[in-house]
């Protein structure tokens, strides 16, 4: 069993993951209660209602992501969401903050948990912690451990685990990195939101166009270069006598072509990464990786990426091209 | 009055030579420090101090009556780093700064320090690792004064508040070892160049503006993060120490200044005046007043 979780943003990106082959899709409310907190993104109840609708009938289930850091001063928003996500019945609820998984745990015992990516466990001691004290199923592990790393932890862990397998590439632990406040004040912590779009400027300068967040430059793009969106950690800097991307290119994960071993090594779930994106990456890239892991259930010695599959999948990359991140060690 | 904070060395953020180690820690003795965090918390790799020394600095320093906390690692990984922890946590000497969940794991129900980077946003959290056997806690760096006084008021009895007072900002953690990237280097086989930058090395954007300084597998801010002028609404705030952040040159005068501002014996302003001519880039503090946190607020505001 391979369960293939798929972002939706909202309804038909939902719709797009159901109908082409998603196992679970998972989605968050229209705020700071979860890490993809964007203008115009995510689902109010009424929506959300439809959406697990729509996927229950067609035996999908739906994840609520509640994963970022409430301070004593919001604190109140974040326990009505959990109680709205218990309301609504979710197959699970993805949370990082202790004090979050405390009180589900203690409120909403039949709620069942998930340790999301933002709670930054990266062994099986930390994931022994939050089973302990909060009874959680399931951990999405940072996408910071090699292969052999990540199969050592699901050896030794007392819950499932979940891996990124497809998407924007996170070159930092999950949770535990505020470049993006430091440069704007907002992080996935406090915020739900990296690198936001509200601090973004373009510049049409002499040197080229010019990307900056929180005012800082992030990416000068020159002539016949395209300038993509400044993600902090994907920009290029100078260090020493040199500039270049001094903490990582503008790429996407993919692992594909690790399927075989991800299964072997125990992984219950891929999540893809995504819930910003369009319905049409979300069809595109949830019917590749249905296809890839039926195949490689079927005939996992056989079973090898296809050139069309990698091609689809280029095509919605950022930066148009992928790496296999730190499952592979010479990335590290 | 209210009570003085006491000063705290937090661990060595960087990789120093042994010698340097070894007598950083010789006037960290005699110096005005109250507490001192010892160990390597960023890279598995930075083994020139074995864990055996690292006990045997730690006895020296507690028979110079400080407190020795040990810190623990914050990225963990591989087993071999899991198995070190263990080591660290079983020892009967010193308390343990729990810098991981898988710290805060090994140490339940025993006396432990939560560090910056176990994420303690809201007062349940707080209450929850009290329950566990959490002593002290250190205030998450990106957290403003506003949601620390709200932390304050609802602060379990026994735990102290640490605050990070004066360091460049650890801002995040990676697999991928940035010193040696910048080297061209795999990890594997980095040749231990962090070695070369004691105070990390400096990241700029490309219109020269300096904005992040690489340690390791570590980023920091290349700025210096300074509440000394911010020392009277640490002290209204009750907050127990304040952690001074080694840096390759002058920790010894930087504690000094502090303490003589805690005893009214300086003026924080003049004493920040004197600081900021030691940083490697200058000072920060937007995080305090939930800004930015490259954004210089003291300065501003007298400005301003």
């Amino acid at each position: 069993m391979m369960e293939l979780v798929c972002p939706a943003g909202n309804l038909p990106s939902l719709k797009a993951a159901v109908d082409n082959g998603a196992n679970a899709v998972y989605l968050g409310f229209k705020d700071d209660t979860n890490a993809r907190h964007f203008a115009g993104l995510n689902f109010d109840k009424a929506k959300m209602t439809q959406g697990i609708d729509y996927a229950r009938q067609r035996g999908v289930r739906v994840f609520l992501a509640l994963n970022t850091y409430p301070q004593p001063a919001n604190w109140s928003r974040w326990q009505f969401a959990v109680d709205q996500a218990a309301d609504l019945g979710v197959d699970a609820m993805i949370a990082a903050d202790l004090g979050v998984l405390d009180y589900a745990a203690e409120r909403h015992p039949n709620l069942p948990l998930h340790l999301s990516v933002q709670g930054s466990a990266t062994n099986y001691e930390a994931l022994s912690f939050y089973r302990e004290n909060f009874g959680i199923r399931r951990a999405v592990l940072p996408r910071v451990l090699s292969l052999p790393q990540v199969k050592h932890v699901v050896e030794n862990s007392p819950v499932e685990i979940e891996i990124f397998g497809f998407g924007s590439l996170c070159v930092m632990v999950e949770g535990r990195c505020i470049l993006s406040s430091y440069a704007t004040g907002r992080s996935p912590n406090t915020f739900g939101a990296c690198s936001p779009a509200s601090h973004v400027e373009w510049r049409e300068t002499p040197q080229g166009l010019e990307t900056r967040l929180g005012g800082v430059l992030i990416e000068r793009a020159g002539q016949g270069e395209s300038a993509g969106y400044p993600t902090l950690c994907k920009g290029r800097f100078q260090v020493g006598a040199n500039t270049y991307h001094a903490i990582e290119e503008p790429t996407s994960l993919n692992t594909l072509e690790l399927l075989p071993q991800l299964i072997e090594a125990g992984v219950v779930a891929i999540k893809i990464e995504g819930r910003q994106r369009s319905p049409v990456y979300v069809k595109q890239v949830t019917q590749v990786w249905r296809q890839a892991i039926d195949a490689c259930i079927r005939n996992p010695d056989g079973y090898q990426t296809r050139a069309d599959w990698m091609s689809q999948l280029d095509k919605v990359s950022e930066g148009s091209q992928t790496t296999l991140g730190a499952y592979s060690r010479p990335w590290q | 009055m209210s009570a003085k904070p006491k000063l705290s060395v937090g661990p060595i953020l960087y990789y120093w030579d042994r010698d340097k180690i070894f007598d950083f820690y010789r006037e960290i003795a005699q110096s005005a420090a109250d507490i001192v965090y010892l160990g390597e918390t960023v890279c598995a790799k930075r083994t020139l101090i074995r864990l055996e020394e690292w006990f045997e600095i730690a006895d020296t320093l507690a028979a110079a009556g400080k407190e020795v906390v040990l810190s623990s690692m914050a990225l963990l990984e591989a087993d071999s780093e899991l198995k070190r922890l263990k080591r660290i946590c079983e020892n009967d000497r010193y308390w343990v700064e729990a810098n991981d969940m898988g710290a805060v794991n090994l140490m339940q129900g025993r006396p432990f320090v939560s560090g910056h980077s176990v994420n303690v946003y809201n007062e349940r959290t707080l209450k929850l690792l009290a329950q566990k056997g959490m002593r002290r806690w250190v205030l998450p760096v990106e957290l403003s004064h506003e949601t620390l006084a709200a932390m304050q008021a609802q602060r379990p009895e026994g735990v102290e508040t640490e605050v990070f007072a004066y360091g460049r900002l650890p801002l995040a953690y990676s697999a991928r070892c940035f010193t040696a990237r910048a080297h061209n280097l795999p990890k594997d086989d980095c040749q231990y160049r962090c070695l070369d930058y004691p105070d990390g090395l400096t990241l700029s954007a490309q219109d020269d503006t300096r904005f992040l300084a690489l340690n390791g597998i570590q980023t920091q801010s290349a700025q210096t993060f300074n509440l000394l002028p911010e020392l009277d609404r640490l002290v209204e705030l009750k907050v127990d120490v304040l952690r001074i952040s080694p840096q390759s040159n002058r920790t010894l005068q930087i504690i000094d200044i502090f303490n003589r501002a805690i005893n009214g014996e300086l003026d924080a302003a003049e004493g920040a005046a004197q600081l900021s001519r030691w940083m490697p880039v200058g000072p920060c503090d937007g995080y305090w007043f939930g800004d930015a946190g490259m954004i210089e607020h003291a300065r501003n505001r007298i400005a301003g």
